[in-house]
């Protein structure tokens, strides 16, 4: 049974600056359901972190909702009380961050902090030390009683990346959140991240919000997909369709760039000729049209919208080609 | 946490390990010593005249010798690290827990009130503490309390500056928007997470502030605006001795050096916290 848990709805996000507003998230849709994996991919800048923020609801100050909504087990998490999205927050929706050299409290020891985000929990301390010693080794911590007396910066990043997740995944959460968790890792080190965020996710049934720059690991962990170019939605899919069938020309340069070696190898995003267009002031017409090499006179004309593809794996692409394809 | 307690341990053994802080843990550890005790130490009663005895030297009988109403110096001395302490402990601490208060309500809340406390926080500062003690003093007349009034409201500034600008950066620290990610509340924050990463600093930063409020009481004291006599303080003693030099050089010595330790022992002390408290500073267990 599918079930809906999160449904990102024609969401458009500026952000105020000097030069005017930067429009850096535009008409925005896609959903995750229960228990599912969906994997953002795009290049730096693309909005992927305000995507986040944006569901989480801690944006930076200068930042405007234009439209759309957020719904979270249906409801609208743009205009709940900052009360009731800060009950949310940590309990039903969780979050790891990038960097885990940044994400821990430096003077405080692991198991201060692991004790601290129980804070809900009406348990004892005693329970809650021991919740979170269970959580540690779950993660692959040995000795986790000794660990919990220990600073973080007695642990590798590695280890601290594990312990992040270990905290995330304290409260069960329905949704978690991974803003590129492994991207300040070495390619060892996040295999065994992913290996240990896939099997807690199966045993938590929670759904994972998966942002990586790897297409490796998106190709590996997730289920769908959806990728991201300057601020909009491209394509979004089926994971074996997207890798598989790319229907937009930036997925299929994303993907041509580093062909038989997308599950080792393609550790940063591949680098394609051209700039990403200036969000502050968009080009008419397609985002991609000054880097797309399949660019038609239709792209400079009008901004081709997502359209489903294929009805029944859900995939979705924004390219002039496929409505070419489907007309004749 | 069940290593709280381990984790001073490991703060006064890295003062002790380190030969300066050691030093300084221990003149520190002597005035607090002294001042707990002065009643049991001091050989005299402080305040009892006895004319027989007036400006003697150094004898078995009085280590520094008497002054001009044949007081003990050695006890004044001694019963003068009480008065000391009397006003720089609270006089600093007081300055430091408010200051943290309000610098971390600075650094946290609205930009209106950030404004509003800096404004305030840069009208006290520039009152020269000196000159606004012995304004206040002409005005309510000298008491230890007034001193310790004075010395706090000059102080808070310094250390409301500090934590403001520590919270102004941790506020944007990574680990803070975790902790709001993961739901914390403001007071969760500000109480929990940021008050340990700030304490310490401000901690230190008092540590050697006392022998600034030492020194200036005792300068109050000189100019008499200080504590009233016959309460021994370093200050009254460097006063009687000043006027008295030609007869007996005992008197500063009693009152100067004393003045003079309490700076180095509580700066050394100081200076050692700094690198012990910071864990990552921290030697590896
Ligand atoms: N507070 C802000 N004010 C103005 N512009 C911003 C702000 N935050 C982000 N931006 C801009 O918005 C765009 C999207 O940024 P975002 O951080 O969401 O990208 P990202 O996909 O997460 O990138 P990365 O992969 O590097 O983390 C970028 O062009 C960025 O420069
Ligand atoms: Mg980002």
């Amino acid at each position: 049974m599918t079930e809906v848990l999160l449904e990102i709805d024609n969401l458009s996000v500026d952000y105020e600056t000097g030069r005017g507003d930067l429009k850096a998230l535009r008409n925005i849709s896609f959903s995750l359901n229960k228990g599912e994996i969906v994997g953002i991919v795009g290049e730096s800048g693309c909005g992927k972190s305000t995507l986040i923020s944006s569901i989480l609801r801690l944006t930076a100050p200068n930042t405007r909702f234009r439209e759309g909504e957020v719904r979270f087990k249906g409801r609208n998490l743009l205009n709940i009380s900052e009360q009731d999205m800060r009950s949310l927050r940590g309990s039903d929706i969780s979050i790891v961050f990038q960097d885990p050299m940044q994400t821990h409290n430096p003077v405080l020891t692991i198991g201060r902090q692991m004790l601290d985000i129980q804070h809900r929990s009406s348990a004892t301390k005693a329970e809650k030390l021991h919740r979170a010693a269970e959580m540690l080794s779950a993660v692959g911590i040995p000795d986790p009683q000794a660990r919990l007396k220990q600073f973080p910066h007695e642990f590798s990043g590695g280890m601290r990346q594990r312990i992040a997740i270990a905290m995330a995944l304290m409260s069960e959460p329905d949704l978690l959140i991974a803003d590129e968790p492994t991207t300040a890792l070495d390619a060892t080190l996040e295999v065994q991240i992913i290996e240990h965020l896939r099997s807690l996710q199966q045993d938590m049934n929670c759904a994972v919000l998966f942002i990586s720059h790897h297409l490796g690991v998106i190709a590996e962990l997730c289920d769908r997909v959806v990728v991201m170019y300057a601020g909009a939605v491209v394509e979004s899919g089926d994971v074996r369709e997207i890798f598989g069938n790319p229907k937009h020309p930036y997925t299929r340069r994303l993907i041509d760039c580093d062909p038989g070696h997308i599950k080792e190898r393609a550790r940063v995003l591949p680098t394609i000729p051209g700039e990403v267009p200036d969000l502050a002031n968009l080009p008419k017409g397609c985002i991609f049209r000054e880097r797309c090499d399949q660019a038609m006179p239709r792209c400079t004309a009008s901004v081709p919208p997502l359209q489903t593809i294929a009805e029944i794996t859900g995939h979705r692409a924004a390219c002039w080609l496929n409505h070419e394809e489907m007309a004749s | 946490m069940t290593n709280s307690r381990s984790e001073l341990t490991q703060i006064v053994v890295g003062i002790v390990r380190d030969p300066l802080g050691l030093v300084g843990l221990l003149i520190v550890g002597s005035i607090v010593f002294c001042a707990i005790f002065a009643a049991w130490i001091a050989p005299y009663d402080p305040v009892a005249m006895n004319i027989q005895a007036r400006l003697e030297g150094p004898s078995l009988a009085h280590p520094l010798g008497t002054d001009q109403l044949g007081r003990d110096t050695f006890s004044r001395v001694i019963m003068g690290s009480q008065v000391a302490l009397k006003v720089a402990l609270p006089a600093v601490f007081g300055a430091m827990f408010i200051g943290l208060a309000l610098g971390m309500i600075a650094g946290y809340g609205p930009k209106w009130l950030d404004n509003l406390l800096m404004l305030l926080f840069d009208t006290l500062r520039s009152f020269p503490t000196v000159m606004f003690a012995l304004a206040v003093v002409a005005l309510v007349g000298p008491s230890l309390q007034t001193v310790v009034l004075v010395v706090m409201a000059t102080s808070i500034p310094t250390y409301a500056r500090v934590a403001r600008t520590q919270t102004l950066s941790l506020r944007n620290s990574e680990f803070i928007l975790a902790e709001r990610a993961m739901g914390a509340s403001v007071f969760r924050i500000l109480g929990v997470h940021m008050l340990p990463n700030i304490i310490g600093v401000l901690a230190v930063l008092a540590a050697m502030d006392i022998p600034t409020v030492i020194a200036l009481e005792a300068g109050l004291s000189f100019l008499g605006l200080g504590v009233k006599p016959p309460t021994p303080s370093w200050g009254a003693l460097l006063k009687d001795g000043y006027a008295l030099i030609r007869q007996t050089p005992w008197l500063v010595v009693g009152g100067g050096l004393p003045v003079i330790l309490a700076t180095l022992g509580f700066t050394f002390f100081g200076e050692t916290m700094r690198d012990v408290v910071d864990p990552k500073l921290r030697k590896q267990r």
